[in-house]
């Protein structure tokens, strides 16, 4: 069942990511990557982590995503005029060989017997409270440092969208 | 035939009350309340204005109050001409009302409507899906159903629709992150995202959401109106700018699709606002446990059981159907927002006091214990 689940979703996340890439339309494009994050918001529920599941729906789905459109909408970007260039066809040439490359890379280096010998998670694994105890005891540092750097980014958007300071 | 030779048998009971408790909510919402609200909508409205109110459709001189309007309604949208209009994204045009009433419908998976009952020994509880993240799957959905009016707007090829989903995305992507804060100070008096639990303790009276959390309750209402995208912060669809934002382009069915999602959510943040709030299912000052007794020492234990799911189910839509009557009035109380107006609400007024609501009850807490 978890299989059959994994499978379908995954065939959906992929349909959507190359449906993105494949379109014409900008904003059909952006609705076909919110599509292929809520695949992704499965496939992190089917591996327990229920919470990610949920974060990555609200935040990148539901806020980065209406962002995306928002821009897209008000700029009024209609259907892009693709003119075949022999340096596009030949830039796609290239992403098409580097990427089989790192993926064949990739997949040659996971070591099957490694994954098993993990075992399986504890049940508190993903849900809310294990993600929140586990962010703030094992992992306050780094939390703390990502608040900063967060705090720096709000900062320098205010400062760059105000005229005056 | 032996029932037992059915594979998977022992799992029928279970099934049969999922099956039933989603025909339940999806008939609540659909069936009752998105008709029953259109219509509390104009007689409301008419009330409130000194004038009559739809009283006119009438079976052998019967008008019922003007109850047969909601079945007029019902017919009239579902023979109107679908019009879609030249030069739209069709696809897109018909994908969009469907987007903005499934996310509106599935969000009350996680909201409890009833408690724990113990019927000829099935163990039953009334809310669909008790998921870990409770209240965060809610924001997730709604964050989805913000999309059909963004697609529908796109999709129609006109200014008019265009302006109202840039609106619409601007105002749901702000009141969503005021939203979110506003009821972290209810989570933390709780301790739990869940929204079974909460409702468990809020069984005692003085521990109800309005009590603890006041400041909470006035921020939450007021991004869930924002978010609801009714008077007075509807200018994504502002009739006197707009015709009808985003979903001017649609016709019948498809826009009482729009009609019934705008419906369904109010259906749902009322639910929302009795578990968080109001108590939920419970009854002020009357224990679970004291009213099984009392009912299972004249009826017995299942029949009490079932009295007692039927009486919690019925305080809970009391509740529920007060506060969308609370939620309606508002619409004709207050004038719209500008969009200024609107922003600097909820940047810089709602967005700190949630903030300082948060710190002041985490002090409290902390004090307290």
């Amino acid at each position: 069942m978890q299989l059959l689940m994994f499978y379908l979703i995954g065939f959906f996340a992929v349909l959507s990511a190359v449906s993105m890439i494949v379109v014409r339309k900008p904003l059909n494009s952006a609705l076909f990557l919110i599509l292929n994050m809520i695949c992704l918001a499965g496939l992190f529920a089917l591996l327990n982590a229920h919470l990610i599941a949920v974060l990555q729906i609200i935040v990148y789905a539901g806020a980065i995503m209406v962002l995306v459109l928002f821009v897209i909408m008000v700029l009024n970007l209609r259907e892009k005029d693709g003119d075949i260039t022999v340096r596009k066809v030949a830039a796609q040439f290239v992403g098409i060989i580097v990427v089989s490359v790192v993926m064949v890379m990739v997949g040659a280096s996971v070591d099957p017997s490694a994954i098993s010998a993990l075992g399986s998670a504890s049940p508190e694994f993903g849900t809310v409270v294990g993600v929140g105890k586990t962010l703030f005891t094992d992992y306050i540092l780094p939390f703390e440092i990502v608040s900063v750097l967060l705090l720096a980014a709000i900062i320098g958007a205010v400062i760059l969208s105000k005229s005056k300071v | 035939m032996d029932i037992t030779l059915i594979p998977g048998y022992q799992y029928m009971p279970e099934l049969v009350e999922m099956m039933l408790k989603i025909v339940f909510i999806f008939t609540m919402n659909v069936g009752v309340f998105a008709p029953l609200l259109g219509y509390v909508e104009r007689k409301q409205s008419a009330l409130m204005q000194d004038r009559i109110g739809a009283n006119r459709a009438a079976i052998l001189g019967f008008t019922i109050f003007g109850l047969w309007h909601t079945m007029t309604d019902a017919i009239k949208l579902i023979a109107k001409e679908d019009f879609i209009p030249e030069g739209a994204d069709k696809p897109l045009h018909f994908l969009a009302p469907f987007v903005a009433v499934v996310p509106a419908l599935i969000a009350f998976a996680v909201i409890p409507f009833g408690g724990t009952y113990y019927l000829w020994g099935h163990e039953a509880h009334l809310i669909i899906a008790d998921l870990d993240v409770g209240i965060l799957f809610i924001f997730a959905v709604a964050g989805i159903g913000t999309y059909g009016a963004v697609i529908a707007a796109w999709a129609s090829n006109n200014n008019w629709s265009l302006l109202g989903g840039v609106r619409t995305a601007a105002q749901m992507v702000s009141y969503e992150v005021a939203m979110g804060l506003t009821i972290v100070g209810v989570l933390m008096v709780y301790e739990s995202l869940k929204l079974t639990e909460i409702a468990l303790i809020q069984e005692d009276f003085f521990m109800w959401g309005i009590f603890l959390q006041p400041v909470g309750f006035l921020l939450f209402l007021a991004c869930a109106l924002a978010e609801n995208k009714r008077v007075p912060f509807d200018i994504p669809e502002a009739e006197s700018e707009l015709i009808a934002g985003y979903f001017t382009e649609y016709s019948g069915l498809k826009f009482a699709m729009f009609w019934m999602a705008e419906f369904v959510e109010i259906v749902t943040i009322s639910a929302i606002l009795t578990v968080l709030f109001f108590g939920a299912w419970h009854i002020p000052f009357v224990t679970h446990d004291g009213l099984l007794s009392l009912l299972t020492s004249v009826v017995g234990a299942d029949i009490g059981n079932l009295l007692l799911m039927f009486i919690h189910l019925a305080v809970f839509w009391g509740k529920v159907c007060f506060l969308i009557v609370f939620l309606m009035l508002i619409r004709w109380s207050l004038p719209r927002f500008r969009y200024d107006q609107i922003m600097k609400l909820g940047w810089k007024i709602i967005l700190p006091l949630a903030l300082v609501n948060i710190l002041a009850t985490g002090v409290i807490l902390l004090v307290v214990k």
